[in-house]
């Protein structure tokens, strides 16, 4: 087995090849990009990232998606963390099937949802805010991670729990004290899953937002249909959204594993 | 495993997910079911048509393609995913500095924006500007996925290949990171061959976590919308209109609510109740494996 690593070479070569040639292209100009085919750019310029770092109607859609990104994180932890331990410890009526029903939520195309929810988030006044893209989105994050938490809290021992009560912990000072310290790498996948599925949709974003909330993937679909495309730049926004991926990965690399099996290895 | 404690004050701890989750879901569900028994001239004005639109979908020729372009697709994506992602996933390293370099430019497709990932290939695959589309072209293949249904297939096949086999590999290798060394020698002192090392030790301990891609994959790529609208708009022609294309082109580019509603709650059960098959499947061979195993 001399040559076994060349299978996982040959695949990350695979993966790497489509980036590499965003990354090219967003450092040609269009004339370059159109005119002259080359495996570098002949002429390297940073105009295409000027363009967005200057232009507010480009660099406010990543300020937007942040926000409604960071929200939805949030949100989606801070709720799943006891219900996730309530799923893991107790058995209680109707259980099983609430457990259930929030996957069936996870499975639901978001495609049957967009008008709805436009229709809904209209109605009681929060379309076009970055709050209505984070609920909207915990449609499918907080199943998500009551899931991966669940998975995480189930390989505590109970013992722990007991241990603390008996000692005269109160459950909040036993949760905050000791539980949370013990699933903290669960808890940072989490939020990397919740990160990463809010931060890749566009449907919903886009069904929900028009100007105030737009996020940085609509104003892409947009800047293709509308002015003629501008090859260059889109490139070089397609790259800053990889960004931060790259950055969240790095964070989370020792448990990411783990977390895809959504701790249940 | 111990019997977990009953305890109905669970449910409070339960609560505000429940609320919240209900919220973007039961409201958003029940207006789809509304409008799917009823018409309308416009003006917000509504009359009943009873199951009219179901009974319409049942014939619907849109509808049984797009229905049968989807399952194709899946079809497609599982039974090259999971054999490649578990290949891959038996040939990477167990330690060492390529275990990070592995994992982090694996996973990093998993955290492209769809659209970007969209546009990534879109641009790839272009004939006049793109790597792949210039090298095919270039080597006398006429390739042009905006033109031949067939380019336009295969591109979309090779882009959700590209962009989620790696889920498949990082779930496969954690199943096979928590398999103890004592298997291996135990398997070498029995002369076992490689093969039956796979069948007998590798897979049935990967295969928890091989449900769980399985399961995500089937999900995900049955609601893809946003990668194939972006390079080929469901086209050319239908012949990459896949349900969610479809419906969002009923739902929001026509405006036709009844049959758009009728078509989400037939598309949603349809995941739904072969999501149940493989969770149910998946919890009873959990069950399995916590009773009868070391």
């Amino acid at each position: 087995m001399r040559w076994k690593w060349l299978i996982p070479a040959i695949y990350i070569v695979f993966l790497l090849l489509p980036i590499y040639w965003l990354v090219n292209m967003s450092l040609k100009n269009n004339d370059e990009i159109l005119s002259i085919f080359s495996l570098w750019p002949q002429n390297l310029t940073f105009d295409n990232y000027r363009v967005i770092f200057t232009d507010s109607s480009w660099y406010s859609g990543y300020i937007n998606s942040m926000i409604y990104v960071s929200i939805n994180v949030l949100i989606s932890v801070t709720f799943a963390l006891p219900a996730a331990y309530a799923f893991s410890r107790y058995s209680f009526v109707g259980d099983k099937h609430l457990f259930f029903w929030l996957l069936t939520n996870r499975m639901a195309p978001p495609a049957v949802f967009a008008l709805p929810f436009f229709q809904l988030y209209s109605s009681i006044g929060l379309f076009d805010t970055h709050i209505a893209v984070a609920i909207a989105h915990c449609l499918f994050n907080l199943p998500l991670a009551v899931w991966i938490l669940e998975g995480f809290m189930s390989g505590i021992p109970k013992e722990i729990d007991e241990t603390a009560f008996v000692d005269g912990y109160s459950w909040i000072r036993f949760f905050i004290k000791i539980f949370i310290p013990n699933i903290a790498s669960g808890i940072g996948v989490t939020a990397f899953f919740c990160f990463m599925f809010s931060w890749v949709e566009l449907l919903l974003a886009r069904t929900l937002t028009a100007v105030n909330a737009k996020p940085i993937s609509a104003i892409m679909t947009r800047t293709v249909s509308a002015s003629g495309l501008d090859w260059g730049v889109l490139a070089a926004a397609g790259v800053l959204t990889i960004l931060p991926g790259v950055l969240v990965i790095w964070f989370v690399r020792n448990h990411i594993a783990k977390g895809f099996a959504l701790g249940r290895v | 495993m111990i019997a977990k404690q009953t305890n109905q004050k669970a449910w409070f701890m339960v609560l505000p997910v429940f609320l919240v989750v209900a919220f973007s879901a039961v409201i958003p569900l029940m207006t789809v079911v509304n409008y799917s028994f009823q018409d309308t001239f416009g003006n917000n004005q509504f009359f009943w048509v009873g199951i009219d639109w179901f009974k319409d979908l049942m014939h619907s020729e849109r509808f049984h393609d797009a229905f049968l372009r989807q399952l194709l697709f899946s079809g497609i994506i599982l039974m090259i995913e999971v054999p490649l992602g578990i290949f891959i996933a038996l040939a990477m390293p167990k330690k060492g500095w390529g275990v990070p370099v592995c994992l982090i430019s694996m996973a990093l497709p998993l955290l492209i924006p769809w659209n970007v990932v969209g546009t990534i290939w879109q641009i790839f695959g272009r004939v006049d500007i793109g790597l792949l589309g210039h090298s095919l072209a270039s080597l006398g293949f006429d390739y042009n996925y905006t033109q031949e249904p067939i380019a336009a297939w295969i591109t979309i096949i090779v882009m959700d290949v590209w962009h989620w086999t790696s889920l498949v590999v990082l779930l496969a290798y954690a199943g096979l990171c928590s398999i103890p060394d004592a298997y291996y020698q135990a398997a070498k002192i029995d002369g076992a061959s490689r093969l039956s090392v796979f069948r007998y030790i590798q897979l049935p301990k990967m295969q928890r976590v091989l449900l769980i891609a399985i399961l995500l994959r089937f999900m995900d790529s049955f609601m893809i919308y946003t990668e194939p609208f972006v390079i080929t708009g469901g086209g050319p022609g239908n012949s990459t209109t896949f349900m969610s294309i479809d419906l969002v082109k009923m739902a929001i580019g026509q405006f036709d609510l009844g049959p758009a509603a009728a078509m989400s709650l037939v598309y949603f059960l349809v995941i739904l109740l072969l999501s149940w098959v493989f969770y149910t499947v998946m919890s009873n061979i959990g069950e399995e494996s916590s009773n009868g195993g070391a």
